[in-house]
C-alpha cells in the first residue's frame, strides 16, 4: 500500500499532478519567462486584470522606476519589476563598502562629480522582469491550507477555490516568496477577504486556451507549455545568451532540486535574483514537516509509552 | 536603426518583429535623448542631443561619401546621384546657413537656382511667389505622393566625377560633418558615431539590408521634414530603399491617421492627396488639374484629370456633369494657412464661431495648451465628440485658465456639447493602420445610451442642415442641396452602411453600380466615380477587401490576403528596386520581384508582393524622346511616382526650407549653431503674437534664462492626451501621475528630491509634476559645456481616475514650413524644486521670466541670423532697454 | 450535478488516491464547473485595437450583447494574437464606468452642465450650424477672390475615426464651404 506521505510528497523533486493524486494527468503546464526579452509594457498586468476582473491596485506614484504597483498581491497577480542598475565599475571599486540589495528602484541620486563619471561609463542596464506565482512543485500556501480551497490541478499548479476559501490567512505566510494575500478591497470587488493569486489561468488552460498574460506578451517574454519543454527551452536559451557572451544569464526556479522542488513558473534572469526581489534560495516553509511528523510521533509514542509504563507501574 | 522613435515603448506589439530580427542576429541601435524602454533592449544606445539629428546623420552622409561605402551600382541606376545641377546652385556652405535663392524680407527661396541643369527654368521671382504660398499651405503633405515633376532628360554624369553632379554636391554640403562636428554638436563621442556608421554600412548593400524606423521625434520639429529628407538620403545611399529588411518605417501614433491623411480631414488636401483649390493658383477646373498632373510631366500623375472627376462625381453624383466641370466651382478656396494652430489664433481673436472635435483633446494634446483653451472660451459654440468628459469639454470649469481667474465661467459665452460616443467595437468600419493596410472591424456591440458612431452624427447633421436650406434659392447653398447624401440605413438608431461608404470610396461605374478593381479603370468623362482614387481596389469584384483575414500562418510572409493595402495592395513601396537594372533580385537573399521573362506572353513582373510597376514593362524598356506620363518611366527606373523614375538625393522641387537637410538648432536653444552663422530653420513658420511668446536663444541674449532643454513624450501605460487611458482603471494605475525625469547632475544642481515635487517654466507656462531622479537622462557635453535635458510625458490633465499638469502647456507654436507640424519635441524651460505657485501667483512667476529674458518687450525670436538683414535684436540688453526707456 | 453523501469531501478522500485531500478529492462545485467566458459567448467578432496604428486585430467576445473580452487575433500576421497593455484593457475602454452615455450641455455663462436628449441636442447643432455658416459666409475674400467658403466653423478630429467617417466629414464639410477641417496628422 503507498505510504500515507511519500519520501518526496512535501520535498524534492517529483510530479505534482501524480503526487495529488491525479491519475494519469496530462503534462505539467507553467511558465518560462525570460527577462532578457521583456520590454515592461505591462501588457501581461493588465491582460490577467482583464481576464480575472481582478481589481484595480490604487493610483500612487512610488518612484520606483516605471513600477507603480510594487509587487504581487491579491490584485496584481502579474507584476513587473523595474531595475535601473547603474553602471557595474561604479559598484566593483566599492568591494568593501556597502552591499546594494538590489531591490527595485531608481539609483539614490549621485553628486555632481558621480554625474560626471557616468558621462564616461554608459554600462547602464534597465532590467524588467515580470514576477508571478511559481506553482512550486511543493506549495506551502497548498500544504497549510485547512479547508481545501487551495488545490493542484491536473495541469500540476496551484489553484485557490473562491467558494471553499475561507480566508484564514494560513496560507500567506508560508508562502516564500510572498505572492498569495487576501483581497482587502476595494469595496464591492469580487472575492473580498479571500486568498488571491494567479490562477495560471485553469479556465483557459482547461480549454486548450493560452494563459491572459502568455496571449498578450508582445515579445514572447512569458511563455506557457509543457514544463519539461519549458526547461529545455530555458536551458538552450540560457546557452544561446552565453554564446552571445551574456555571462550574467541564469535561470530561476527551474531546478526540480531546489527547495521548492522546482518552480511551475520559472525565469531566465540577467543578474542575481534579489536584484529582481526575488528570494536567492527559497524553500517551501512545509519541508520540514515529515521530520517534524517523525519526531512528534516519536514523542507521542515515548509519552504513550511513559504513560502506559505508568500506569502499568501503578497497577503493580 | 531607430531613431527619433521609442518604438518599445509607444509601438510595443510592432517592436516583437525587432526582437524576432534580433533574435536571428540583428544589430538593433537606438539613438535617442534618453534612455528608454527601447535603449534596454536595444545593442547600443547613443544619447544624442535633443534637436540634432541632421547633424548626425550628416555626420553618417558624410563618413559613408568620403569613404565611398555607397552600394554603388544601386546608386548610379535609382537615385539622382549622376544628374547634373544648375550653374547657379550655391549650398549653405557659401552662404553661411542659406541657398542660394533666399530673400530675407518674405523669408523664402527663389528654387529657380537648385534646378537640373538645362531643366527649363523657371522666371525669376514666382518661384518665390509659390514657396510664400506653399508655406501658408503645407503644401509638401500634398506632395506626399506628388513626386517630382521633371521634363526632357536632365544631363547626368554616371561616373559621378562632374562637380555638379548630385554625389559630389552632396560630398561637398556633408563634407563638414566630421566625426568631430557630431561629437561638437550632438554630444556624441567619436566611437559611438563611428560604430554607428560601421553597424550600418556594414549591414547594407546587395546581401544585406538595414531598417530605418522613426515616428514624431522626427516629426515635430521646425526642421521636421529634413530630418526624414536625411534619412532617406541615407537609405538611398546605402540601397535600402525598396527593398525587403530595408526601408523607411514611419510608426504613426494612432489608429488611422494614416486613412486621415489619405482622406483627410486637413485643410489643404482632398481624398487621394489631390489639393484643395487655392483662389490664387486654382482659378479653372484645368488649372486645378495641371497643378497636379504637370502636363509633359512623367510619372503617374499624369492620370490626376480621372482622378479629380471620380472624386467631383462622388461627392456631386448627377449634378457633376462635364458642362459644369463637375462642379468644380462647388469646391470652397483655400487663400493660406488654414491650419489648426492659425485657427486657434483666429478663435482666441473671436473670427470662428462654432469648433467640432471629433476624439480629439486639444486643451491637452496640443501644443500651447493655454492658447488652444483660451481659443475654445471665445467661440459661440463647441461641439465635442468623445468616450469621455474630456479637457476639452470642461475648459470652461477646471482648465487651469479658470483657477487662474483668466477664464470665468460666468462671463465665458461658449455653448458646449458633448456628445458620447461610440466605441471601435461599436461601429463598423475601416482603419487603416501605419503600412498603408486598411484592416474592417465588425460591430460586435450596439453603443450604450446616446453614443453614437461619427457616420451616424455626421449623415444625419447633413441631412438636418439639407433639410433646413431645402427652400432654399441661394447660390451658396447648392453644394449642399445638390451633394450625394443618400445611404442606405439600417437598425433602430438609423445608422448609414459603412459598407455603401468604402464601395463609394472604391469608385464604381456610375451606369451599372460595378465597383472598379483599380484606379486605371477610373474615366475622366464621368462614366465612373470613386471618393479616394488610392484606395481604389479596395472593393474589388464588389468584396470587402479590407475585412479579409486569412490566417498569416496559412500564407507567405508578406501575408497579401490579410486586410488590403493602397495602392493595389502593395505591401512593400516601389519594390521594382529590389531587383537589379536587369530585373533580377539584387541577392537571392533579398529578392523580393523580379522580372520573369518568361511568364506572360512577353514576360512579367513577378514576386512575393504586388510588382509596384507596370507588370508587363520590361527591365530594357526606354521611353521614347518625348513621351510623357506613365510610358516616360523606364524599365529600370523603380521610383515610378517621381519624375525622372530615381528616387531623390537632392530635392529640387518642392521643400520649402531647402534641397538638401541642413543642421538648423532647433527654434529654442542654448547653443549658437556652430556649422552656420544661421541658427534655425530660417523659413520656419511662426505666429508672432505676445500671446505666442518663444523663450531667446542665441544670438539673442538671454537664452540661460531658460537654461535646459526639455522633450515631451509617451509612455507604454498611455495613450497621447490620455482621453483614451486616464479614464481606464487598468491604465491609470500604470502610471498614476504626472512625472518630470532629471538626471542626478540637475537633480543636485537644482536641489530637486526624488519622489518631491517640481515644477517647470517657459515663457507660456509654469507646470508641475513629481520628481523622477533617473540615470537614464544623462547630462552631454556639447561645444564644450554640459546640457542637461529634462524629459516630461504629456498625458495628463485634469480629468479621469488619475490627473496631473498638461506638459503641452510649456510649449510655443512654431510650425514645420512643409508641413505646418509643430516643434514639439523640443523647447528650453527652466526647474524649480517644488510645488507650482497657485492661482495668479502662476502667472506672475511666468512673468517674471518673460521679463528677465527680455520676452516681455519682444515675444519672438530673430529668424534670419545672417547676412545683412540679420534682424537680431538687441533691444533685450538691459542696458538698451533702459536707453529705449523700457520700464 | 447531482450530489451524494460520497462526494463528502473527506469520503472522496479517503477513497481515492488523494489521501492528503490536495488534488482531485479538493475539487469544489464551482470548480468543475469552470469554464472561460470565450467559450461561452454567444459570438466572436473581428476588430482592431483602437491605439497606435500598428493595427492589432483583435477578437471581441459578446454575451448577452455585452463585450466580455477582447483579445489579440492569433491568426493575424500583424500581432499573431499579442497586445500591449493599452490593447489589453481596450475591453476596460469600452465598459470603463467613467464613460459618457448621455448629452452633456453647458449654456452660456452657465456654472454647471444640464441634460439634453439627443434629437434636441442635434436640432440645435444643426441649427447653430446654418447660423453660423451664414454669418460668416464668404463669396469673396479681402482681396476679391472667389473663395465661396465660411471661416467661422473649424474642425479637429479623425486620426481615431474610421475611413468612412472621414469621408462623410470631409465630404459635408466641403459641401458646406468649412474649410478648417484638422486632425492629428497636422500635430
Amino acid at each position: 500500500m503507498k505510504p500515507l506521505i511519500g519520501e518526496h510528497s512535501l520535498f524534492g523533486p517529483v510530479d505534482p499532478a501524480a503526487e495529488a493524486g491525479y491519475v494519469d494527468p496530462p503534462a505539467r503546464k507553467g511558465f518560462f519567462t525570460d527577462t532578457s526579452v521583456c520590454i515592461g509594457c505591462k501588457a501581461c498586468e493588465v491582460a490577467c486584470k482583464e481576464w480575472n476582473e481582478i481589481p484595480d491596485d490604487g493610483f500612487s506614484l512610488t518612484g520606483m522606476s516605471y513600477d507603480n504597483t510594487v509587487s504581487l498581491s491579491a490584485n496584481t497577480w502579474r507584476h513587473v519589476a523595474f531595475v535601473e542598475q547603474p553602471a557595474a565599475p561604479a559598484a566593483a571599486t566599492d568591494g568593501a563598502g556597502t552591499v546594494d540589495l538590489g531591490m527595485p528602484g531608481p539609483p539614490p541620486p549621485t553628486s555632481p562629480e558621480g554625474a560626471q563619471a557616468t558621462e564616461e561609463l554608459p554600462d547602464f542596464r534597465w532590467l524588467m522582469s515580470s514576477d508571478v506565482c511559481k506553482h512550486c512543485t511543493h506549495a506551502a500556501c497548498l500544504d497549510v491550507c485547512p479547508t481545501g480551497s487551495l488545490f493542484r490541478t491536473e495541469f500540476g499548479t496551484v489553484v485557490v477555490q473562491p467558494d471553499i476559501c475561507n480566508g484564514c490567512g494560513y496560507c500567506v505566510p508560508a508562502c516564500p516568496y510572498g505572492v498569495i494575500e487576501r483581497r482587502t478591497g476595494p469595496e464591492g470587488a469580487k472575492n473580498v477577504g479571500i486568498a488571491q493569486k494567479c490562477t495560471l489561468c485553469y479556465d483557459r488552460i482547461g480549454d486548450g486556451q493560452r494563459p491572459a498574460c502568455a496571449q498578450a506578451c508582445p515579445t514572447e517574454s512569458i511563455q506557457y507549455g509543457d514544463v519539461d519543454e519549458l526547461r529545455e527551452r530555458a536551458k538552450a536559451r540560457v546557452e544561446q545568451l552565453h554564446e552571445a557572451g551574456v555571462m550574467d544569464a541564469r535561470l530561476y526556479g527551474a531546478d526540480p532540486d531546489d527547495g521548492v522542488g522546482g518552480a511551475g513558473a520559472f525565469f531566465l534572469l540577467l543578474d542575481e535574483p534579489e536584484v529582481y526581489g526575488l528570494p536567492p534560495d527559497p524553500v517551501v516553509t512545509t519541508r520540514d514537516l515529515p521530520h517534524m511528523f517523525r519526531r512528534a510521533s516519536a514523542a507521542a509514542a515515548a509519552l504513550l509509552v511513559g504513560a502506559a509504563v505508568a500506569f502499568a507501574g501503578r497497577r503493580g | 536603426m531607430i531613431q527619433g522613435s521609442n518604438m518599445a515603448e509607444a509601438h510595443p506589439v510592432g517592436f516583437q518583429w525587432v526582437m524576432e530580427a534580433k533574435a536571428r542576429g540583428a544589430k538593433v541601435i537606438h539613438v535617442d535623448p534618453r534612455f528608454t524602454r527601447t535603449s534596454a533592449l536595444a545593442d547600443q544606445f547613443v544619447p544624442i542631443r535633443v534637436g540634432t539629428d541632421i547633424a548626425f546623420l550628416g555626420g553618417v552622409i558624410n563618413h559613408v561619401l568620403q569613404n565611398e561605402l555607397d552600394f554603388r551600382e544601386y546608386v548610379v541606376a535609382y537615385t539622382n546621384a549622376a544628374t547634373i545641377l544648375s550653374e547657379d546652385f550655391q549650398d549653405t556652405d557659401d552662404l553661411d546657413g542659406l541657398f542660394s535663392g533666399f530673400d530675407p524680407e518674405t523669408r523664402t527661396y527663389d528654387p529657380a537656382s537648385w534646378q537640373y541643369a538645362d531643366a527649363g527654368q523657371k522666371q525669376e521671382g514666382q518661384g518665390r511667389q509659390q514657396h510664400e504660398e506653399q508655406r501658408e499651405t503645407a503644401s509638401a503633405l500634398q506632395h506626399e505622393t506628388h513626386g517630382l515633376n521633371v521634363e526632357g532628360d536632365p544631363p547626368r554624369d554616371p561616373t559621378l566625377q562632374h562637380p555638379r553632379c548630385v554625389y559630389q554636391v552632396l560630398k561637398r554640403h556633408y563634407s563638414r560633418y566630421t566625426p568631430e562636428l557630431v561629437e561638437r554638436v550632438c554630444g556624441v563621442s567619436q566611437e559611438e558615431f563611428l560604430e554607428v556608421c560601421r553597424a550600418w554600412t556594414e549591414a547594407s548593400g546587395r546581401e544585406r539590408t538595414t531598417a530605418l524606423v522613426y515616428s514624431v521625434g522626427w516629426t515635430q520639429h521646425s526642421v521636421g521634414v529634413q530630418y526624414i529628407r536625411t534619412g532617406a538620403i541615407l537609405q538611398l545611399l546605402l540601397g535600402n530603399m525598396g527593398r525587403p529588411g530595408g526601408g523607411i518605417m514611419a510608426l504613426r501614433g494612432h489608429a488611422s491617421i494614416q486613412g486621415s491623411t489619405d482622406i483627410p480631414t486637413l485643410f489643404n488636401i482632398l481624398p487621394g492627396y489631390l489639393p484643395m483649390p487655392n483662389a490664387n493658383q486654382h482659378e479653372s477646373f484645368q488649372d486645378w488639374i495641371d497643378s497636379v498632373r504637370h502636363p509633359g510631366s512623367k510619372g503617374f500623375w499624369d492620370n490626376a484629370g480621372a482622378y479629380a472627376v471620380n472624386l467631383l462625381k462622388a461627392y456631386w453624383g448627377d449634378a457633376a456633369t462635364a458642362d459644369n466641370d463637375f462642379c468644380f466651382d462647388y469646391l470652397p478656396r483655400i487663400t493660406g494657412d488654414h491650419g489648426t494652430y492659425r485657427t486657434v489664433m483666429d478663435m482666441i481673436d473671436g473670427k470662428v464661431k462654432g469648433y467640432f472635435l471629433l476624439g480629439q483633446n486639444p486643451a491637452v494634446g496640443s501644443a500651447h495648451g493655454r492658447a488652444q483653451r483660451l481659443g475654445m472660451a471665445n467661440l459661440d459654440w463647441l461641439v465635442v465628440r468623445d468616450l469621455f468628459e474630456i479637457e476639452s469639454a470642461t475648459f470652461w470649469k477646471n482648465s487651469p485658465e479658470v483657477e487662474t481667474g483668466e477664464i470665468v465661467p460666468e462671463e465665458c459665452r461658449t455653448e458646449v456639447f458633448l456628445f458620447p460616443a461610440a466605441s471601435h467595437v461599436e461601429k463598423e468600419g475601416t482603419f487603416t493602420q501605419t503600412q498603408r493596410m486598411l484592416q474592417w472591424r465588425t460591430k460586435a456591440v450596439e453603443p450604450p445610451g446616446d453614443a453614437r458612431s461619427e457616420l451616424w452624427f455626421f449623415y444625419h447633421l447633413g441631412r438636418m442642415v439639407r433639410e433646413r436650406l431645402a427652400d432654399s434659392t441661394e447660390e451658396r447653398d447648392r453644394p449642399l442641396l445638390d451633394l450625394a447624401w443618400d445611404y442606405p440605413l439600417h437598425g433602430e438608431h438609423d445608422e448609414p452602411s459603412a459598407e455603401a461608404v468604402l464601395k463609394e470610396i472604391n469608385g464604381y461605374e456610375v451606369a451599372t453600380g460595378r465597383p472598379l478593381s483599380s484606379f486605371t479603370e477610373m474615366k475622366d468623362d464621368g462614366s465612373t466615380l470613386g471618393g479616394c482614387w488610392i484606395y481604389t481596389g479596395v472593393y474589388a469584384d464588389g468584396v470587402n477587401q479590407a475585412a479579409r483575414r486569412k490566417p498569416g500562418r496559412e500564407q507567405s510572409y508578406v501575408a497579401p490576403e490579410w486586410g488590403w493595402a493602397w495602392p493595389a495592395n502593395r505591401r512593400n513601396l516601389y519594390n521594382r528596386a529590389s531587383a537589379d537594372p536587369d530585373g533580377n533580385p539584387w541577392s537571392e537573399r533579398k529578392r523580393l520581384v523580379w522580372w520573369d521573362p518568361d511568364k506572360g506572353e512577353n514576360g512579367e513582373w513577378t514576386g512575393d508582393d504586388v510588382p509596384d510597376f507596370e507588370r508587363t514593362k520590361p527591365p530594357t524598356y526606354r521611353p521614347d524622346e518625348g513621351q510623357g506620363g506613365i510610358a516616360a518611366i523606364a524599365g529600370n527606373d523603380p521610383f515610378i511616382m517621381q519624375g525622372d523614375g530615381k528616387g531623390s538625393l537632392f530635392v529640387p522641387q518642392g521643400l520649402i526650407d531647402g534641397p538638401l537637410p541642413t543642421h538648423y538648432e532647433p527654434v529654442e536653444s542654448p547653443f549658437r549653431n556652430v556649422l552656420y552663422g544661421q541658427q534655425a530653420n530660417p523659413t520656419r513658420k511662426e505666429y508672432d503674437r505676445d500671446d505666442n511668446p518663444m523663450n531667446p536663444s542665441p544670438p539673442e541674449l538671454h537664452s540661460d534664462v531658460y537654461p535646459f532643454v526639455f522633450t515631451t513624450s509617451r509612455l507604454t501605460e498611455h495613450h497621447t492626451a490620455g482621453g483614451m487611458s486616464r479614464y481606464l482603471q487598468y491604465l491609470a494605475e500604470l502610471q498614476p501621475e504626472m512625472f518630470v525625469e532629471v538626471s542626478p547632475a540637475l537633480a543636485a544642481e537644482r536641489g530637486l528630491q526624488h519622489g518631491g515635487w517640481c515644477h517647470v517654466v517657459t515663457s507660456r507656462a509654469a507646470i508641475e509634476g513629481r520628481v523622477l531622479v533617473t540615470e537614464r537622462l544623462r547630462p552631454l557635453r556639447v561645444d564644450g559645456r554640459t546640457v542637461h535635458t529634462v524629459w516630461l510625458p504629456y498625458h495628463w490633465g485634469s480629468g479621469g481616475f488619475v490627473t496631473g499638469d498638461s506638459a503641452n502647456d510649456l510649449l510655443g507654436i512654431a510650425l514645420d514650413p512643409n508641413v505646418l507640424i509643430q516643434e514639439s519635441k523640443v523647447g528650453t524651460c527652466d526647474v524649480l524644486p517644488g510645488r507650482r505657485p497657485r492661482g495668479r501667483a502662476v502667472l506672475d512667476l511666468v512673468a517674471s521670466y518673460k521679463e528677465r529674458s527680455g520676452v516681455d518687450v519682444d515675444p519672438g525670436t530673430p529668424i534670419v541670423t545672417v547676412g545683412p538683414d540679420a534682424d537680431v535684436h538687441d533691444h533685450r540688453d538691459p542696458v538698451m532697454r533702459k536707453e529705449d526707456g523700457d520700464p | 450535478m447531482v450530489r451524494t453523501p460520497l462526494d463528502w469531501p473527506v469520503l472522496r478522500q479517503l477513497r481515492g488516491p488523494d489521501v492528503l485531500g490536495r488534488g482531485p478529492a479538493a475539487r469544489s462545485r464551482d470548480t468543475e464547473e469552470l469554464t472561460p467566458r470565450t467559450k461561452t459567448a454567444d459570438r466572436v467578432v473581428g476588430s482592431v485595437c483602437p491605439y497606435c496604428a500598428v493595427g492589432c486585430a483583435q477578437r471581441v467576445f459578446v454575451k448577452d450583447e455585452k463585450v466580455v473580452q477582447i483579445e489579440g487575433d492569433p491568426d493575424s500576421p500583424v500581432n499573431r494574437g499579442r497586445l500591449c497593455p493599452k490593447g489589453s484593457a481596450s475591453k476596460n475602454l469600452v465598459t470603463s464606468p467613467l464613460r459618457q452615455q448621455t448629452i452633456r450641455y453647458r449654456a452660456p455663462y452657465a456654472t454647471e452642465w444640464q441634460e439634453l436628449d439627443l434629437g434636441t441636442a442635434m436640432e440645435m447643432v444643426a441649427d447653430r450650424v446654418v447660423k453660423a455658416r451664414n454669418d460668416t459666409w464668404q463669396d469673396i475674400d479681402e482681396k476679391n477672390r472667389r473663395v465661396r467658403r465660411t471661416l467661422g466653423i473649424a474642425s479637429l478630429g479623425g486620426a481615431t475615426l474610421d475611413n468612412e467617417e472621414n469621408y462623410l466629414i470631409k465630404k459635408l464639410f466641403t459641401a458646406m464651404g468649412a474649410i478648417q477641417i484638422e486632425n492629428q496628422a497636422r500635430i
